[in-house]
C-alpha cells in the first residue's frame, strides 16, 4: 500500500460503487477504461433493479397459461415462459436477490475477514494460528457451504447470504493480513508504537486506511463471485424459494424447454454474465486505478 | 525438506481433522429430529426410539462425532438415514466419475489456457492481445452452468455432435464414455480455462521483464523463441499452483455440470441425499469433498517445492 493513502481521510462507510465514482478524480489520474466499462455497467444493474421497484412492463409471478413460450412480441418484449410468465418483468425484479445477496455476502465477508486479516496481520507468530484457522475454512467452498446451509436450515435467502458471507471471509482475512503485514513494517507503524500507542489506535488510524483500497477491491471481486454462486445456488433450486424470481432460478426453469424455446436460456443468462462481467471489470479497473503496483496480480 | 515434508503432513491431518468437527456439527444441528423425519408424523413414540436406536442417534453427540471419526478412519463413510445402509459404496462411486469429470475439464482449462495465456501476453497492447484479454474476461463471467446449458443448446440439440446427457462408465463402454464427457467437461474446462488463461498472462508478463529473459534477447532469440527456450518453464510456476488451487474450483463446479448433464456423481448425489434430508449422507458427501481440496491444496504446496527448489529451504 502507498503512503499517499494515509493523508486522505478516512471514510470507511463508503460503499464500493460510491468510491468508483469518486476516489479516482480526487487523484486526478487518468480513468482506465475497464474501470469506466464496469462502473457504466454496474450503474446498469442497479438501475434496473431500482426501476424494478417502481415499475415493470407486467406483474412478474402472473401466470398465464395460454400464452406459454411466447415468442417476443409487443405485448411481452422478450416472450414468456413455461408458465406463461413475462419474461422481461421477471428479468427486471430478478436482479434484486443477486445483488441483495452479492452486497450482504460481501458486507458479513468483510465483517469477518477484515478484523480477523488485521488481527492476524499485527499479532506476529500467532498471526500464523489466525491463517491456520482460515485454511480450514477456506477448505469450505462457498458454494458447498451454501448447500449444507440449504440441507441444515433450509433454503432461503438468509442462509445462501450467510453461507457465502462466511465462506468469502478467509479471502479478506488473506489479503487484509498480507496488507496489514506490510504497513506494520512501515516508519509510521513502528513509530506510533514507539510514542507508545496501543494496537487498537495503530490498527484504527493506520492500518484500516492503507488497506483500504485492497478491501474495496476484494469486495468488487467477491460481489462477482457471489453474484455467480447465488445464481449457481438458485440454479440447484436451494437459493431464494419461488416464486420470487431469480436469475439462476429463470435458467432452471428454462432448462426444462432446452428443445423448443432454448431462447429463454439466453436473456437470464446474458443478466447474470453481465452483471459478474460488470463487477469483475469494476475490481480490475480500481485495482489499476488505486494501486498501480498491484496491476495484473492476482 | 523431510522436516518440511512431516510439517505439511502434520498440518494437513491437524486441519483435516478440525474439519471433520466442523463437518460433524455443521449437519448434526439439524433441527428436527431425523428418525421423525423418516418415519413421519404417524410414528409411534416407541417406533422413533426403536430407528433412534438403531441409528445411533440417542448416544450423545461427542460419541457420536468419536464413533463417525473412527468410521472415517476405517474407510467408512457413515450409514444412511434412508436406506439404513453404509453410504461408502455409493459415495465412493460418485467421488470416482466426478473425479474423471474434474480430470478431464483441467485438461481442456490447460489445453485452452497455456497457448491463449501466452498468446495475449506476447502480443498485449495490440488489437489481438486486447481482443484475447477481453475474451477470457467474458469466458469468466459465464457461469459454467450456462455454459454447459449453452453447449447443450448448440453442440447437442442443433448440431447433434454430442449426447446431450447421460454418463456412461469408462468400463462399460470407453467409447460411450467419451463421448459423454465431451459437453461437461467443456463447459468445465472453458470457465475454468479463462481464469487460468490469466493468470498465465501475467505470469508470463512478469518474466519478461527478467534478467534471464533480457539476456536470452540481447544474445539474439527473437522474443517468442526467448520465452519458449528460457520463459515458459519459469512462467508455468506459479501457473502449477494456481492449477492446483483451481482444483478445488472444478470439483464445486463439477457438483452443479452433473446436475444439468444428469451424471452420477458426488454433485448429483449430494443434491439427492438434501432432497431425501438423508444428513448422513449429506455428512459423508461434504466431508469427501472438503478432504479433496485439502488433499490437493496439501499435493500442491509439496509440487512447488519440487519444481521450484529454491522454496525447499523457505518457511
Amino acid at each position: 500500500m502507498s503512503a499517499p493513502t494515509s493523508s486522505e481521510p478516512t471514510s470507511t462507510a463508503r460503499p464500493p460503487a460510491a468510491a468508483a465514482a469518486t476516489a479516482p478524480a480526487r487523484r486526478g489520474g487518468r480513468l482506465n477504461a475497464m474501470l469506466i466499462t464496469g462502473a457504466v455497467m454496474v450503474g446498469v444493474v442497479v438501475l434496473i433493479c431500482i426501476v424494478s421497484f417502481l415499475w415493470t412492463p407486467m406483474s412478474p409471478v402472473a401466470t398465464d397459461p395460454i400464452d406459454r413460450l411466447q415468442a417476443g412480441s409487443a405485448a411481452h418484449w422478450l416472450g414468456t415462459d413455461g408458465l406463461g410468465r413475462d419474461v422481461t418483468s421477471q428479468l427486471i425484479v430478478g436482479s434484486r436477490i443477486p445483488l441483495l445477496v452479492g452486497v450482504v455476502a460481501v458486507l458479513i465477508a468483510l465483517l469477518l475477514g477484515v478484523p480477523w486479516g488485521i488481527l492476524a496481520g499485527m499479532a506476529g507468530r500467532p498471526g500464523q494460528w489466525c491463517m491456520r484457522w482460515n485454511d480450514i475454512v477456506q477448505a469450505f467452498p462457498p458454494l458447498l457451504l451454501a448447500v449444507v446451509f440449504a440441507a441444515v436450515f433450509g433454503a432461503s435467502t438468509w442462509s445462501a447470504m450467510l453461507a457465502l458471507g462466511i465462506g468469502f471471509a478467509p479471502g479478506f482475512a488473506r489479503v487484509t493480513r498480507s496488507g496489514t503485514i506490510q504497513v506494520m513494517s512501515r516508519e509510521y507503524a513502528v513509530a506510533a508504537r514507539a510514542a507508545g500507542r496501543g494496537p487498537l489506535f495503530t490498527a484504527i488510524h493506520h492500518v484500516v486506511p492503507n488497506i483500504r483500497s485492497i478491501v474495496i477491491v476484494q469486495a468488487t471481486v467477491t460481489f462477482a463471485l457471489a453474484v455467480l454462486s447465488e445464481a449457481a445456488l438458485s440454479f440447484l433450486g436451494l437459493g431464494t424459494p419461488a416464486p420470487t424470481p431469480s436469475w439462476g432460478r429463470m435458467l432452471q426453469e428454462a432448462q426444462a424447454y432446452i428443445y423448443n424455446r432454448p431462447t429463454l436460456i439466453l436473456w437470464p443468462g446474458v443478466a447474470i454474465a453481465w452483471t459478474v462481467l460488470a463487477f469483475n471489470l469494476l475490481g480490475d479497473g480500481l485495482r489499476d486505478q488505486l494501486d498501480p503496483r498491484m496491476k495484473e496480480r492476482r | 525438506m523431510a522436516v518440511n515434508l512431516l510439517r505439511r503432513i502434520g498440518i494437513f491431518i491437524l486441519t483435516a481433522f478440525v474439519a471433520s468437527i466442523l463437518v460433524f456439527l455443521l449437519l448434526s444441528v439439524v433441527p428436527g429430529d431425523p428418525a421423525r423425519a423418516q418415519l413421519g408424523t404417524d410414528a409411534s413414540q416407541a417406533e422413533v426410539d426403536a430407528l433412534q436406536q438403531r441409528l445411533g442417534l440417542n448416544r450423545p453427540v461427542p460419541l457420536r462425532y468419536l464413533l463417525w471419526l473412527g468410521g472415517l478412519l476405517h474407510g467408512d463413510l457413515g450409514t444412511s438415514f434412508v436406506t439404513r445402509q453404509s453410504v461408502t459404496p455409493e459415495v465412493m462411486n460418485a467421488l470416482q466419475v466426478s473425479l474423471l469429470l474434474v480430470v478431464a475439464g483441467m485438461l481442456v482449462a490447460v489445453i485452452i489456457a497455456i497457448p491463449l495465456g501466452t498468446m495475449s501476453a506476447m502480443r498485449q497492447g495490440r488489437a489481438d492481445g486486447v481482443v484475447l484479454s477481453a475474451l477470457s474476461q467474458i469466458g469468466i463471467s459465464i457461469p459454467n452452468f450456462l455454459m454447459a446449458l449453452l453447449l447443450v443448446v448448440v453442440l447437442a440439440v442443433r448440431w447433434g455432435v454430442a449426447p446431450a446427457s447421460g454418463w456412461v462408465a469408462p468400463a462399460i463402454s470407453p467409447g460411450g464414455f467419451l463421448a459423454h464427457l465431451i459437453l461437461p467437461a467443456l463447459a468445465l474446462g472453458i470457465v475454468r480455462g479463462a481464469i487460468l488463461s490469466r493468470y498465465t498472462r501475467s505470469a508470463v508478463l512478469d518474466i519478461q521483464r527478467d534478467d534471464f529473459m533480457r539476456t536470452a534477447r540481447a544474445k539474439g532469440l527473437t522474443s517468442g523463441r526467448a520465452l519458449w527456450r528460457h520463459g515458459l518453464r519459469n512462467a508455468l510456476i506459479p501457473v502449477v499452483t494456481v492449477t492446483g488451487v483451481e482444483f478445488s474450483g472444478l470439483l464445486v463446479g463439477a457438483v452443479v455440470i452433473e446436475t444439468v448433464f444428469v451424471i452420477p456423481g458426488l454433485g448429483s448425489l449430494l443434491l439427492q441425499s438434501v432432497a431425501n434430508r438423508d444428513m448422513a449422507e449429506v455428512q459423508a458427501v461434504v466431508m469427501v469433498i472438503v478432504f479433496m481440496v485439502l488433499l490437493i491444496n496439501l499435493l500442491v504446496d509439496l509440487a512447488y517445492t519440487i519444481i521450484d527448489p529454491r522454496l525447499r529451504s523457505a518457511r
